[in-house]
């Protein structure tokens, strides 16, 4: 089985090897993205800290993330508490809701364009953004959140019942708590997504842009690719410690059920 | 309707209302627009197949389609292929408490800006990129490979990079829920590993194999990142003319169109493949 192990190795360079270029060229100080390497510069990361259409981009971004994570997390909380139960049209709705999963991002966006601006003759915003991302959004919180209720015993919430809590009273002071560290994951990888996506951003984004259209548009310059990788060194540290912070989320609530956890986000 | 029912049902409707406004309501409307025609800014709204008639007419938007479909083809084959070795890896041969640690780490760069993976691939298959400098610095090759940029098999080699964990995870998932002692079993009655392999594990796999095939396959059809960053003026897809009908040719009706006929094929080729591996499975 050495063969195999090695294999999962250089799978895993491949998988790393182009976030460990990015370091690489962001302090590097030839212009040109490509080797050979030449001197040492932070000039880039300095560069980073004068640009306010980067830093406007980088609000809006931050902006569309916060509220799609809250309300996806919201559904996604919803979403995980309804399919718990059986009611009359629930596969078709859960389908429905689910499906954004396996649809291609440019339908969405399509689709979206489509009524927004030919239907409805709203502007694009933010909000459009926004509008598009809980979609794509709230299938990932309801994974994450089912698998938090199910690593919940159903009778806790019951004995709290039975001990005089109203369902709501019993659901806030008894269910809340224990998939609390669901709940963060959900929000954190839902902010994730949203951060990061790019092809239904370019379609509705209007004139202001989010970080990757902006960066898509810097795309074009060969002059402000060192700039580029020197913010790209900068979102894999944050994306990291975020997804680090949400792993440790779902493992401290995989722990709190004292159910065996062997699986990922997905 | 008894209370639970009723309570699912308040629970889900905001939900779903909002999938029905925001989804449902709008793919119907881009179905009902590909039935209409706009000249310039003025849209013309009987229902015609104009706009079908054009796809089917026009060779250009069969070329983008069909190669569509071969490249997210290829690298659905190539990411399902080199992932299964890595699932079975993590599902067989990792310790049950190192797994989680695994499965983090393979879904770490899916998570890491996906414009910016696409770009540093174009960085490493370049002409002065990471494999040619390294060629070219041992000495193995004297002038750059041209082969691995601006092609397809630019865009299948980071197509197949970027879905990797799509594809990985589901084969994990299916891995996982074998019962090893059919494995036991299997090797105490005499069949050989390779044997027990192609007759128990593979066959058991077989729904999270296909499952990776779709998660995959969807998606990268219409993805147009990729094939405009690193696949050239041959490697352009469906989704770059797509895209090119909706934000520069301000012709909506064809686009929305285009969008039909791309869902319509891959919803078909998905069918035929889960059918397929059905009639397989029972026979």
């Amino acid at each position: 089985m050495r063969a195999l192990w090695a294999y999962a190795i250089a799978y895993l360079v491949f998988l790393y090897l182009p976030i460990m270029l990015l370091p690489l060229f962001a302090f590097n100080e030839g212009t040109i993205i490509a080797f050979p390497l030449k001197g040492f510069t932070t000039t880039w990361f300095a560069e980073l800290g004068q640009v306010e259409a980067l830093h406007a981009a980088l609000r809006n971004s931050l902006f569309i993330a916060v509220i799609t994570a809250a309300i996806s997390t919201l559904f996604g909380l919803l979403g995980a508490r309804a399919g718990q139960v059986r009611f009359p049209g629930r596969g078709p709705v859960m389908g429905l809701v689910m499906l954004p999963l396996v649809l291609p991002e440019i339908i969405v966006a399509v689709a979206l364009l489509v009524v927004m601006v030919q239907v409805l003759g709203l502007p694009l915003s933010s909000w459009t953004v926004i509008a598009a991302h809980v979609l794509i959004c709230t299938p990932f919180s309801i994974a994450i959140l089912n698998g938090a209720f199910q690593n919940m015993d159903p009778s806790l919430e019951e004995a709290a019942q039975d001990l005089g809590e109203t369902p709501l009273s019993a659901f806030v002071k008894v269910t809340l708590p224990l998939i609390a560290p669901g709940l963060l994951a959900s929000f954190l990888i839902a902010f994730t997504i949203s951060l990061d996506e790019f092809i239904i951003a370019f379609f509705l984004t209007g004139n202001e842009p989010t970080l990757p259209v902006y960066i898509w548009g810097l795309l074009r310059f060969p002059a402000r690719l060192p700039v580029v990788m020197a913010l790209g060194t900068l979102l894999v540290i944050a994306s990291i410690l975020l997804l680090t912070v949400a792993e440790a989320a779902r493992r401290r609530s995989a722990r709190r059920s004292g159910r065996t956890d062997s699986g990922g986000f997905l | 309707m008894n209370s639970e029912a009723k309570r699912g049902l308040v629970l889900i409707s905001p939900v779903a209302a909002y999938a029905v406004l925001l989804l449902a309501a709008p793919m119907g409307a881009v179905l009902l627009f590909s039935f209409w025609t706009q000249d310039f800014l003025s849209l013309d709204t009987t229902l015609t197949l104009a706009n079908y008639r054009e796809i089917l007419a026009d060779p250009i938007y069969r070329v983008l389609m069909l190669r569509s479909i071969k490249v997210a083809a290829a690298a659905t084959l190539v990411t399902v292929i080199t992932a299964f070795p890595i699932a079975y890896y993590v599902s067989f041969h990792v310790a049950p408490e190192r797994k989680a640690l695994w499965i983090f780490l393979i879904t770490i760069p899916f998570w890491i800006s996906y414009l910016i993976r696409v770009f540093l691939w174009k960085v490493i298959l370049g002409f002065n990129g990471v494999i040619n400098a390294s060629l070219t610095g041992i000495g193995l090759i004297d002038e750059p490979l041209t082969f691995i940029l601006y092609n397809t098999n630019a865009v299948v080699i980071t197509l197949a990079h970027a879905f990797a964990p799509f594809a990985i995870l589901p084969i994990y998932v299916a891995l996982e829920r074998i019962d090893r002692s059919l494995l036991e079993a299997a090797r105490d009655l005499g069949e050989s590993a390779l044997g027990t392999f192609r007759r128990i594990t593979l066959p058991l796999a077989m729904p999270g194999v296909v499952a990776a095939m779709l998660i995959v396959f969807i998606p990268t059809v219409g993805d147009y990142v990729t094939p405009r960053l690193v696949g050239g003026p041959e490697g352009l897809m469906i989704a770059n003319m797509i895209q090119t009908q909706f934000l520069r040719l301000d012709n909506a009706p064809l686009g929305a169109a285009l969008a039909v006929t791309a869902m319509v094929l891959v919803a078909a080729l998905a069918a035929a493949l889960v059918l397929a591996t059905r009639r397989r499975g029972r026979s």
